[in-house]
C-alpha cells in the first residue's frame, strides 16, 4: 500500500519536472524572441553575440543573474522581501498543473479547474504587494498598489469572460472545455463569444503587467514599480514569474477560445487528412505562440496607459461588456444555436 | 488622530525621465501632484564665467555643449551677437547654409524630443526610429565640421569651410555586410547637398511613419490631450517661447517676426495649437519638422545654384586659407593673431536671438572693448518652460509629470549652463 504511495509520488514528481524544465526553458527563450522580434520590429537585429545568432544570450543571462549578489535593503523586512518573489513564483507556475496538452497529458485532470485558475492567478499579487511592501522604498509601494489596484479590477472582467466560457462549455474542467468545442476553427469559442474572447485577451494582458498596461512597473514613471530594490536571484524570480503568467494566460486563451489542442482543420473533407498526422500538442503550442507573438507585438507598439485610464478601462468598458455578452451567451445556449451549442 | 501629511517623492536627479539630471521633489496625494519643485544646477558648468576668460573665437565649442541636442544653433545665437557689435555681416552663401544647419539642427533636436516624449509615454519603437534618422542628420555635421555632435562650424563672419563635395562612405566591416553597406552608400556617392536633398525627399515619409504610430492612436490621445494645459495668456506672463507658446496658440517666432540668416527669402509656415496641452504641442512640433524640410529643400536648391565664399574675407575676423599662409607673410601672421589673441570688439553691448529649436535662444554681450566678453549673458529657452513645471504639473498625476516635462522639451546643457 505504502510502496504504491511512494510509487505514485515519485511518478507525479516526474510529470511535474517534466512540465516545469520545458517552462523554464521556454520562458528563456520567450524574453529571447522578445528581444529579437522587438529588435526586428524597430530596425534593429537584437542580441546575436552570444552563440550561433545569439541563441545562448538567455542562459548567460541567467547565469548572470543566479551569480550576482543578491541585495536586501537594510531597512526592509528581510523575510518578506525575500519571500515576495518566492510568492509570485509559485503562484505563476502551480497554474500549470491543470492546464491539458492534449486528451490525457495533465497533471491533475480537476474539475473544478476554472475556479483553481481564478483562485491561485489572484494570489500572484500577493508577491507583488508583499515586495512593494517589504522594500520600504517609495516608488515600490506606487508599483504595488498601481499592481493590486490593477490585477483585482481586471480579475473581475476577467471571471466574467470565463463565465461565458462556463455557460457555453457546460463544464469547469479544462479538458472537457476543449472537448466542447469538438470541430474545426468555426466551431471553437472564439466566434460565438468573440466579445469575451477580447475582453479576456485584454484582462490577460493587464493581469500579467504586461505593455500598454505595464503601470506597475512604468519604466518611465515609477523606473521599475515593485522590483525596484531587487536583484540578483530574487529579480530573476520576478522576472521568470512574469514570463510563466505571460505563457500561462497564452495557453488558457488557447483552451478556452481556440480549442485547445484541436486542429483547426478537423472535418474539413481533403485537408483533415493531409494535417492528421500532427499531434494535438504542436496545434497546442502553435496556437500558443500567436498569442505570445501578440504580447510582443504590443509591446512594441501602443504607448502606456496611466493608471486611473486602467481602471476606467476595466470597470466602465470591459466589464459591461461581458455583462451583455453573458446575457446573449445564454440565450444562444438556450436557443441552442447551431453549430456550436 | 495623527496628521495627515503629503507624500514626498524625490524623482531624479538619476531617473529614467529626468532627462538628464532634474532633480523634482513631488509632494503626492495619493498619486496626484500637489506640488512639483525642480532643482537646477547638477550639470553646471558655469559656461558664461569661462565665456570672460577666453577670446571671442575660443567660446563657440561651449555653446555647442548648452543645449547638446542643437548645437549649432547655440553657435548660431553667439556669433549673432559677435557680429552685431562687431557690425559684420557674412555672404550670402554663408547665410544659407546657416539657415540650411538651423534647419537641420532643428530636426535633429525635435527627432530627440520626439523619441524622448514617446519613450516616456511608453511607446519605445518611435525611439528606435527617431534615432535612425537622427544618425543621417548627425551624418551631415561630420561631413561639415567633422564632428557629429560638437561642430563648432559656426564662427564669426560666416562658416568655418565650404560643403564638401563628397560624403565620407562606409566601408565594409564584421558587423555590415557587403549589402548593407551598398545600400547605405546609396545616398553618399555625391555631394553634402545631394545627401542632404536625398534625406529631405525620405524625411516627409518617415513623419508619417511616426505619426501612424502616434497621432491618432487612442492611448496616445488619452495620454496627452488636456494634459499640462496652458493658456495663451499664462504661456507669454511665464515667458514661454518656441513651440511651448505656439502650442498655446501664440503665433510668435522670431524667425518671421525678427528674420535673421535667410529666413526672409524662404517660404514657410508657423504651425500654431489651439488648446496648450501636450498633444497641441506634439502636433506643433510635428508640423515644423515638415516645415523645417521644406526650408532645407529651398536652401539646397540655393546653394546648388550660388557658389562663393562662406566667410569674409577680413582676416582680422576671419583666418586666412592655409594656401595663403604658405607664401603671405602677412597672411601667417594674421593666422597667429587671430588664433592667439583673437580681436577686439568695440566697447558695447549686444543682444542677438534666434529661434532656437526648443525657443527663443539669446546671447546677451557686453564688451569693455577687449578681446574678451566683459560679460557673456546666456538666455535659454528652457529654463523658463522648466520653472512653469509645478504650475503645469499641479492636479495630474505621476504619469503626466513624466508627459508634461517631456513634452517641454527639457535639456539640462542649456538650463543650467
Amino acid at each position: 500500500m505504502i510502496h504504491q504511495a511512494i510509487l505514485t509520488l515519485i511518478w507525479i514528481v516526474i510529470k511535474i519536472v517534466v512540465i516545469l524544465i520545458p517552462l523554464i526553458l521556454a520562458v528563456a527563450y520567450l524574453t529571447m524572441a522578445e528581444r529579437k522580434i522587438i529588435g526586428y520590429m524597430q530596425g534593429r537585429i537584437g542580441p546575436n553575440r552570444v552563440g550561433w545568432m545569439g541563441i545562448m544570450q538567455p542562459i548567460v543571462d541567467a547565469l548572470k543573474l543566479l551569480l550576482k549578489e543578491g541585495i536586501v535593503p537594510t531597512k526592509s523586512s528581510r523575510y518578506l522581501f525575500l519571500i515576495a518573489p518566492l510568492v509570485s513564483f509559485t503562484a505563476a507556475l502551480v497554474t500549470w498543473a491543470i492546464v491539458p496538452f492534449q486528451p490525457g497529458v495533465v497533471l491533475a485532470n480537476i474539475n473544478a479547474g476554472v475556479l483553481f485558475i481564478l483562485a491561485v492567478t489572484s494570489l500572484g499579487v500577493y508577491g507583488i504587494l508583499i515586495a512593494g511592501w517589504a522594500s520600504n522604498s517609495k516608488y515600490a509601494i506606487f508599483g504595488a498598489l498601481r499592481s493590486a489596484a490593477q490585477t483585482i479590477s481586471y480579475e473581475i472582467a476577467m471571471g466574467f469572460a470565463l463565465v461565458g466560457v462556463l455557460l457555453a462549455a457546460n463544464t469547469m474542467n479544462l479538458s472537457q472545455i476543449v472537448l466542447a468545442q469538438q470541430g474545426n476553427i468555426f466551431h471553437w469559442f472564439w466566434l460565438p463569444l468573440f466579445p469575451l474572447f477580447v475582453v479576456y485577451w485584454i484582462s490577460g494582458v493587464a493581469e500579467t503587467n504586461r505593455a500598454p498596461f505595464d503601470v506597475a512597473e512604468g519604466e518611465s514613471e515609477i523606473v521599475a514599480g515593485f522590483h525596484i530594490e531587487y536583484s540578483g536571484i530574487s529579480f530573476a524570480l520576478f522576472f521568470l514569474a512574469e514570463y510563466a503568467s505571460m505563457i500561462l494566460i497564452s495557453a488558457l486563451a488557447v483552451i478556452f477560445f481556440l480549442g485547445g489542442w484541436l486542429s483547426p482543420f478537423a472535418g474539413i473533407p481533403v485537408v483533415e487528412h493531409w494535417f492528421a498526422f500532427v499531434p494535438g500538442m504542436i496545434w497546442f503550442l502553435l496556437k500558443m505562440t500567436i498569442f505570445l507573438y501578440l504580447y510582443l507585438w504590443m509591446r512594441a507598439t501602443f504607448p502606456r496607459y496611466r493608471y486611473d485610464q486602467i481602471m476606467r478601462l476595466g470597470w466602465k468598458v470591459l466589464i459591461p461588456v461581458t455583462l451583455v455578452w453573458i446575457v446573449v451567451v445564454g440565450l444562444m445556449v438556450e436557443l441552442h444555436v447551431k453549430p456550436w451549442f | 488622530m495623527p496628521d495627515i501629511r503629503n507624500y514626498t517623492l524625490n524623482f531624479g536627479p538619476q531617473h529614467p525621465a529626468a532627462h538628464g539630471v532634474l532633480r523634482l521633489i513631488l509632494e503626492l496625494d495619493g498619486e496626484v501632484i500637489q506640488r512639483a519643485d525642480p532643482h537646477v544646477g547638477l550639470l553646471h558648468r558655469a559656461t558664461e564665467k569661462l565665456a570672460e576668460t577666453k577670446p571671442y573665437n575660443q567660446s563657440i565649442g561651449y555653446m555647442d555643449r548648452l543645449d547638446y541636442v542643437s548645437m549649432m544653433c547655440n553657435e548660431h545665437g553667439y556669433v549673432l551677437a559677435i557680429e552685431k557689435l562687431l557690425g559684420i555681416t557674412p555672404p550670402q552663401r554663408a547665410l544659407y547654409i546657416r539657415t540650411l544647419f538651423d534647419e537641420i539642427t532643428r530636426i535633429l533636436n525635435h527627432l530627440l524630443w520626439l523619441a524622448g516624449h514617446a519613450i516616456d509615454i511608453g511607446a519605445m519603437t518611435v525611439f528606435l526610429y527617431c534615432f535612425r534618422e537622427r544618425e543621417d542628420l548627425m551624418d551631415c555635421y561630420e561631413a561639415v565640421s567633422g564632428a557629429r555632435m560638437h561642430a563648432t562650424y559656426y564662427r564669426p563672419g560666416g562658416v568655418y569651410r565650404d560643403l564638401p563635395g563628397k560624403m565620407p562612405k562606409h566601408v565594409n566591416s564584421r558587423v555590415r555586410s557587403r549589402k548593407e553597406v551598398v545600400s547605405l552608400n546609396a545616398a553618399r556617392e555625391g555631394s553634402l547637398l545631394d545627401f542632404i536633398e536625398d534625406f529631405a525627399r525620405r524625411f516627409p515619409t518617415l513623419v508619417d511613419e511616426y505619426e501612424t504610430l502616434l497621432t491618432d492612436n487612442r492611448i496616445w490621445k488619452q495620454r496627452t490631450v488636456g494634459i499640462g494645459v496652458v493658456s495663451p495668456e499664462r504661456a507669454k506672463a511665464l515667458s514661454f517661447t518656441g513651440p511651448m507658446l505656439r502650442g498655446s496658440g501664440v503665433e510668435w517666432d522670431l524667425r518671421k517676426k525678427q528674420p535673421y540668416a535667410m529666413y526672409d527669402r524662404v517660404d514657410f509656415d508657423i504651425p500654431v495649437g489651439v488648446n496648450g496641452d501636450c498633444y497641441d504641442r506634439y502636433l506643433v512640433r510635428i508640423e515644423e519638422m515638415r516645415q523645417s524640410n521644406r526650408i532645407i529643400k529651398q536652401c539646397v536648391e540655393w546653394l546648388r545654384k550660388n557658389p562663393g565664399p562662406v566667410i569674409l574675407d577680413d582676416h582680422k575676423i576671419a583666418p586666412p586659407t592655409r594656401v595663403e599662409m604658405k607664401e603671405d607673410m602677412e597672411a601667417l601672421i594674421h593666422h597667429f593673431k587671430l588664433f592667439t589673441e583673437g580681436y577686439c570688439l568695440p566697447e558695447g553691448e549686444a543682444y542677438a536671438a534666434i529661434e532656437h529649436p526648443k525657443g527663443e535662444f539669446g546671447v546677451y554681450l557686453v564688451s569693455d572693448g577687449a578681446n574678451k566678453p566683459y560679460r557673456l549673458k546666456i538666455r535659454p529657452a528652457g529654463f523658463a518652460h522648466l520653472a512653469a513645471l509645478d504650475e503645469m504639473c499641479r492636479g495630474h498625476m505621476i504619469a503626466d509629470v513624466v508627459a508634461i516635462l517631456s513634452s517641454q522639451d527639457i535639456v539640462f546643457g542649456e538650463i543650467d549652463r
